[in-house]
């Protein structure tokens, strides 16, 4: 079922030559699809002449069964939304939430928030750094990337217990203050991190068969990315100049100072680059966040237990480490999200791969998906 | 980043007021995001004015089922104004149809899929409908309200 | 236990060697229990889980348990995840490609029963025994690496009572429950069971 071939069709081009084209079918359950990916792909010797992915082996319906439960209760449920980086669902959740029932958060809240964000921005790139490089042939790339992925993930089980799922940002503000010496330990992480950083990019951004491998691959323009609605570092990598936290500033990201990396040539290695570049940057904001926090309270004052904001519609988005990432609320006034819609980033990220991938070898499919950097969890929703 | 400063939404209003007085007073701000009420047999024109404009990315297309109508709602984002609004319309349950936006924003190609597989909402003019989460021999769209399905078991009520 | 688990201590001394007496069940159980090769089957937040168990800090490949996403050269299938209507006849066809004898843990509450997606989902199968012989089942939501570590020695110790003879399975208590059979394994047998 990994790979099979569903077709062979004889095909007679424009200038009568005869050729076969095969079709092959890739998934859902392969180890270079990310998760539950099928692609059909249809080949002309070994070259894509057209890839179609298929989606939905992992819906579950969470936009439904969030029309059953409290605004609270849904808060777990979009952990299981984007499971590389739970915080960014958990966050652009409640940013909807509380845009609906106009909650004020204390400051330290959003201090906290955007902490665990960037961390989660660290685990995720590094998580899609390691993975794509896997698909180039490079697993000790991978390695040494989760190696410091680990670290990120004792950090946030240290903060809240969990490994994935962190269920941390609620509406309201967040579950808990900062344990003890967790600060120490968050400053060693980021002091240490851009070494590593700049080993990773040694080893395999200058390895000259990983470069042969990404480079001019999977090139995506600036007008496609646009009207293709990419967002992240798929948009970033081909020079949109896009990014939610400096474009459409949120919670307290314009009291920092950062850099946007952007790409200029839109292929696979330009966006690996990108993500590998945001890891510095998240180090410098985790680094001026823990600077400029102060003690004070992490949950907002007097919410009711059972939140009922008025009816209305709410949306808020944020930046992932996939792109903008969107939450779409309906209130009719009961205790339940009459209805929910996440805007995935990965969901409009993968729609790009029919494009991408054409004219390339089925070798470099991978890699292409690979550097889309999809998340099923949150494609399928 | 960006030269182009953050347009609000009362300089939205103008600009959308002086290049298209037709749309203008359809606009209006809820919950702090611009939204543009349409009828929607003029909705591909009014999208194809709005890119004009400058709307050139479009974020998702969702569907919201209000009783006796659903709601489609078309998120937009402008990279130039960085400004993002909504452009809003209402088609009938009984025959829930519109003409797709494919051509002008090809981004809408598997939003409108998915809009189509669990809401049932026919997209006229769109190159490839077909259901895009659910196996094709699905039957019904689960994201209505009244849509029943024996598999699935109803959370008892705690709160 | 097997007699190969303490190899020293069965060792009789003979001229020029040692022999070891052991029933044939024994040791291919035992060999077979060592060298559990999984079929990865993640599809959601436990793949990662999956994915952080053979990698640098929990490190499976220790316990002969190695990740081959080909299910023709593996032993285990490690289903890992929500199983969707969709996806569930996949899953079904990746088990019946893999060779006998094998095995089936499912790994985290939504293999388990649907867990969080239990109630209110159209999509989510409760449970990937609904279609699959599960053989091992680890809760969490997701279980750490540790828990699929333990499910990987509990599954070495079923596999210890198996006969390689068609039919003729040990006389041994299981010490895990069968599918279907959760409740009655769950409460003490009067028999005494070892472990």
């Amino acid at each position: 079922m990994s790979t099979a071939v569903l077709s062979r069709q004889p095909v007679v081009d424009e200038e009568g030559r005869s050729l076969e084209e095969l079709v092959v079918n890739v998934g859902p359950s392969h180890p270079s699809t990310h998760g539950v990916c099928r692609v059909i792909v249809h080949l002309d010797g070994e070259v894509v002449t057209k890839a179609e992915p298929v989606i939905g082996y992992l819906h579950r319906g969470i936009e439904k069964m969030a029309e059953n439960r409290t605004y609270l209760q849904v808060v777990p449920l979009t952990d299981r939304l984007d499971y590389v980086g739970s915080m960014y669902s958990n966050w652009a959740y409640c940013r909807a939430v509380e845009r609906l029932a106009g909650i004020r958060l204390p400051e330290r809240a959003e201090y906290l928030r955007v902490i665990v964000c960037e961390l989660q921005r660290i685990a995720s790139h590094m998580m899609a750094l390691g993975s794509a490089a896997a698909d180039t042939g490079a697993v000790s790339m991978f390695i040494y990337t989760f190696d410091q992925r680990e670290r990120v993930i004792e950090l946030f089980e240290e903060l809240c217990g969990a490994r994935l799922t962190y269920n941390f940002v609620r509406p309201g503000g967040v579950s808990f203050d900062l344990p003890e010496r967790w600060e120490e330990t968050c400053r060693e992480f980021c002091s240490a991190l851009p070494k590593a950083v700049s080993d990773m990019d040694k080893l395999y951004f200058g390895n000259t068969i990983a470069r042969a491998r990404m480079k001019s691959v999977g090139v995506l323009s600036l007008d496609d990315a646009v009207a293709w609605g990419a967002s992240g570092p798929v948009a970033r990598g081909s020079g949109a100049n896009w990014d939610l936290r400096k474009n459409d500033p949120y919670s307290v990201y314009p009291r920092f100072d950062f850099e946007v990396p952007v790409g200029c040539n839109g292929d696979v290695y330009d966006r690996a680059r990108v993500r590998l570049y945001e890891c510095y940057e998240s180090c410098r904001i985790i680094t001026q966040a823990l600077d400029q926090m102060e003690p004070g309270p992490v949950k907002a004052e007097g919410l009711p237990r059972l939140l009922r904001p008025n009816p209305g519609d709410a949306y808020d988005h944020i930046e992932s480490a996939r792109g903008s990432l969107g939450v779409y609320l309906v209130s009719d006034g009961s205790p339940r999200p009459y209805r929910m819609k996440v805007r995935s980033p990965a969901f409009c990220n993968l729609a790009l791969l029919p494009l991408l991938a054409v004219g390339h070898t089925m070798s470099d499919l991978v890699v292409v998906l690979g550097s889309l950097d999809p998340v099923f969890g949150e494609v399928d929703r | 980043m960006s030269e182009n400063a953050r347009m609000t939404f009362d300089e939205l209003r103008e600009h959308l007021c002086s290049t298209y007085p037709d749309l203008c007073p359809l606009f209006s701000v809820e919950f702090g995001d611009g939204v543009l009420h349409i009828d929607c047999g003029k909705l591909h024109d009014a999208a194809r004015d709005l890119k004009s404009l400058g709307f050139d990315r479009l974020g998702m297309v969702l569907a919201v089922d209000r009783g006796d109508t659903f709601e489609i709602i078309y998120r937009l984002t402008s990279r130039s104004m960085r400004v993002g609004m909504f452009l809003k319309c209402n088609v009938s349950r009984e025959k829930p149809a519109v003409r797709s936006v494919c051509d002008i924003w090809p981004a809408a190609n598997w939003h409108e899929r998915e809009a189509y597989d669990l809401f049932g909402i026919e997209f006229e003019g769109h190159p490839d409908l077909r259901r895009i989460l659910l196996p094709p021999e699905w039957e019904g769209h689960p994201l209505r309200k009244d849509y029943v399905d024996d598999r699935m078991i109803r959370r008892p009520d705690y709160i | 236990m097997a007699i190969v688990d303490r190899l020293g201590e069965s060792l009789d001394k003979a001229p020029g060697g040692g022999i070891i007496l052991t029933a044939l069940d024994a040791l291919i159980d035992w060999s077979r229990g060592h060298s559990l090769w999984a079929m990865p089957m993640g599809t959601a937040c436990c793949a990662m889980e999956l994915i952080a168990a053979s990698f640098n800090k929990f490190d499976f490949d220790r316990h002969g348990t190695f990740p081959r996403p080909d299910p023709r050269h593996t032993d285990v299938m490690v289903v890992a995840g929500t199983i969707s209507r969709k996806m569930a006849p996949a899953v079904k066809r990746l088990y019946e490609q893999m060779p006998d004898p094998k095995w089936v843990i499912a790994m985290g509450n939504c293999a388990v029963s649907g867990g969080i997606f239990y109630y209110d989902s159209y999509s989510a199968l409760r449970g990937v025994d609904e279609f699959l012989p599960v053989d091992v089942y680890i809760t969490g939501c997701p279980p750490r690496p540790e828990s699929l570590q333990d499910a990987v020695f509990q599954l070495r110790e079923k596999i210890k009572t198996e006969s390689i003879a068609p039919g003729r399975a040990r006389s041994r208590k299981l010490l895990l429950p069968q599918p279907g059979e959760m409740r009655k394994a769950a409460t003490p047998s009067e028999e005494g069971g070892d472990s």
